[in-house]
């Protein structure tokens, strides 16, 4: 695991771009071969890191070497404090993106299936969507300070959205003449919904759903960066007023496979989802 | 296919329906025209009385609408223009009295076809009597190894008739099918006309039928209207109802039904020797 680690972050990218490489393997080919394949960068990009870095071509002041991002995680793990950021940082992720995905389809179904509730809410939500995620962060710190709220509510923003867009986009979007077709045996309202139009929207919630989970991600990390005393967000701004820049990479890789085993987590629900609701 | 006395159509429980009668009152209906400010009719002064039990088929060229007639009568569109009643009352949006095969199958892709025939039962009922009714109906339309495929797994044919089950399952006072043989072979098309006449039989329904197919008209219906435009009519409307003579199943050689073909035949534009060709 800490070769892909490794290797995602030597790519210098957050977990955003983790996403886009989870894709599902293209029918025909083995499992194995999918596997190594997708191995088959990382090992490159780790091969070539650690020959940079052993042959001094890079300065590690500006490139720290393999070995030493590793002793950066043995450090901190030896005083508990590698296990402890992950673990809140994985926390408020879920537990916001929980809350957003649990409000985004609520609003999302109410927005996408009454023209009223379209013309009456669809307009704020957008312009509360317009606002960039940082924005939100002196607010929220001035009422809730820096303990939990603050974050959490921010991780619940950020996933909120993806989700409510989806959702509300796809259920405007439900085959028409089957919904008629409910109505004309006598389903109604909930019965209509659970019968017809929510198993219709099951496979675009579950990409709105991947999509909230990578932007819990992305807004972790906005808020840790600025308001935080543990999580890998404060490992990143704290290592980067220290000079750890091993540290920084460590973060930066854990994020990285953090947020690929969650997104691939989805991954698998959608793929079920699209194989038995599409 | 054994037709024979199956359970659903001897059943008690499931021939408690009453079959009603379905009122046309000088009924129009006219769809607001793309872009501009006028509307096109599309019916006018449709004026119908269908007695409790008796099977119509409507007959009309393409674009005539036969289908907005069935959806209005189903409480799916509402007329412009008079009024259409059921048992005497008004009909209510999306009438519960009544069960309506669509011209297209309209099945939900992700239930297996049993599930989709499900969806027609009628509320309230036992679910064993439900999963009852629905194997039984998925037999009588002749899809019992195909119960658990799904609608993207099968032809077009059986989709169209695992609607009709659909419908059928609802057990309604008024049956309204559109055009619910037009996908099958003319083998299925037959063993299917027995068994709508079969169920009627069994359980006497009120049934609009459209079709497209003249002889499939003379064979089920007691009455058929033909719709249509007249001389100088802005919409459509009945141009002929023809009482088909004789009991079922009709003997389709006979002359006087040939006569009535013809007419109805000249009634949709084909000329009459044409007809009378294509009789021999
Ligand atoms: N929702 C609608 N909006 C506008 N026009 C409509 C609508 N529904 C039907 N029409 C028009 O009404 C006319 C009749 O349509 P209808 O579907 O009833 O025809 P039909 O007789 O069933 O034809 P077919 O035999 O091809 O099924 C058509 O010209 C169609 O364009
Ligand atoms: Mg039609």
């Amino acid at each position: 695991m800490s070769v892909d680690a490794t290797a995602y972050a030597a790519t210098g990218n957050a977990p955003a771009v983790a996403v886009t490489l989870s894709r599902a393997p293209r029918p025909g080919s083995r499992r194995w071969a999918v596997v190594i394949g997708g191995a088959l960068l990382p090992a490159l990009i780790l091969a070539v890191w650690q020959f940079v870095t052993a042959t001094g071509a890079v300065a590690t002041s500006q490139l720290p070497s393999p070995q030493m991002v590793w002793e950066a995680a043995v450090d901190l793990a030896q005083r508990g404090l590698l296990w402890q950021y992950v673990a809140i940082s994985t926390q408020r992720v879920v537990i916001g993106f929980l809350i957003g995905a649990a409000l985004g389809l609520a609003l999302g179904a109410v927005v996408g299936l009454s023209r009223f509730a379209d013309i009456l809410l669809a307009p704020t939500l957008g312009a509360i969507r317009a606002v960039p995620s940082l924005a939100w962060v002196p607010l929220l710190i001035l009422w809730f300070k820096i303990g939990e709220e603050s974050k959490i509510i921010l991780i619940t923003i950020g996933a909120f959205f993806p989700v409510y867009t989806t959702v509300a986009a796809a259920l405007r979007h439900v085959d028409r003449q089957l919904v008629e077709a409910g109505r004309a045996f006598g389903y109604r309202g909930a019965r209509l919904f659970f019968t017809v139009q929510l198993p219709a929207v099951i496979p675009s919630v579950a990409s709105g759903l991947r999509l909230a989970l990578a932007q819990a991600w992305l807004f972790l990390v906005a808020a840790e960066l600025i308001a935080a005393s543990m999580g890998l967000g404060f490992l990143l701004s704290d290592s980067g007023n220290n000079g750890r820049i091993d540290r920084i990479f460590l973060a930066i890789i854990l994020l990285a496979v953090l947020g690929k085993v969650t997104d691939s987590i989805l991954a698998l629900f959608e793929r079920w989802a699209v194989k038995k609701w599409a | 296919m054994a037709l024979t006395q199956p359970p659903l159509l001897s059943r008690s429980s499931h021939v408690t329906n009453r079959a009603f009668s379905v009122e046309f009152a000088g009924l129009g209906r006219s769809f607001p025209a793309p872009k501009k400010k006028t509307s096109t009719g599309v019916l006018g002064d449709v004026t119908l009385r269908i007695e409790p039990g008796e099977i119509v088929a409507i007959l009309g060229p393409s674009g005539c609408g036969k289908s907005t007639l069935l959806r209005i009568a189903g409480g799916l569109d509402s007329p412009t223009a008079g009024a259409v009643t059921i048992d005497g009352t008004p009909v209510t949006p999306f009438d519960a009295r009544c069960a309506i095969g669509f011209q297209e199958p309209r099945l939900l892709p992700w239930r297996t076809l049993s599930d989709n025939v499900a969806l027609g039962l009628p509320r309230g009922g036992s679910r064993t009597d439900g999963r009852e009714i629905v194997a039984e109906l998925v037999s009588l339309v002749g899809l019992s190894n195909f119960a658990g495929h799904t609608p993207r797994q099968i032809s077009g044919g059986m989709a169209q008739r695992t609607s009709l089950a659909r419908a059928l399952a609802r057990n309604p006072g008024v049956l309204l099918l559109d055009e619910p043989f037009g996908a099958l072979d003319a083998l299925t098309r037959l063993r299917m006309q027995d068994l709508l006449l079969e169920v009627h039989r069994a359980a006497p329904t009120t049934v609009l039928l459209v079709t497209h197919d003249v002889d499939e008209a003379l064979q089920l219906a007691d009455r058929v209207i033909l719709l249509g435009k007249g001389q100088d009519d802005a919409a459509n409307g009945i141009q002929q109802v023809v009482t088909v003579p004789g009991i079922r199943p009709r003997d389709r050689g006979s002359a006087e039904l040939a006569e009535l073909r013809a007419q109805l035949l000249g009634g949709l534009g084909i000329e009459r020797h044409a007809a009378g060709q294509e009789h021999l």
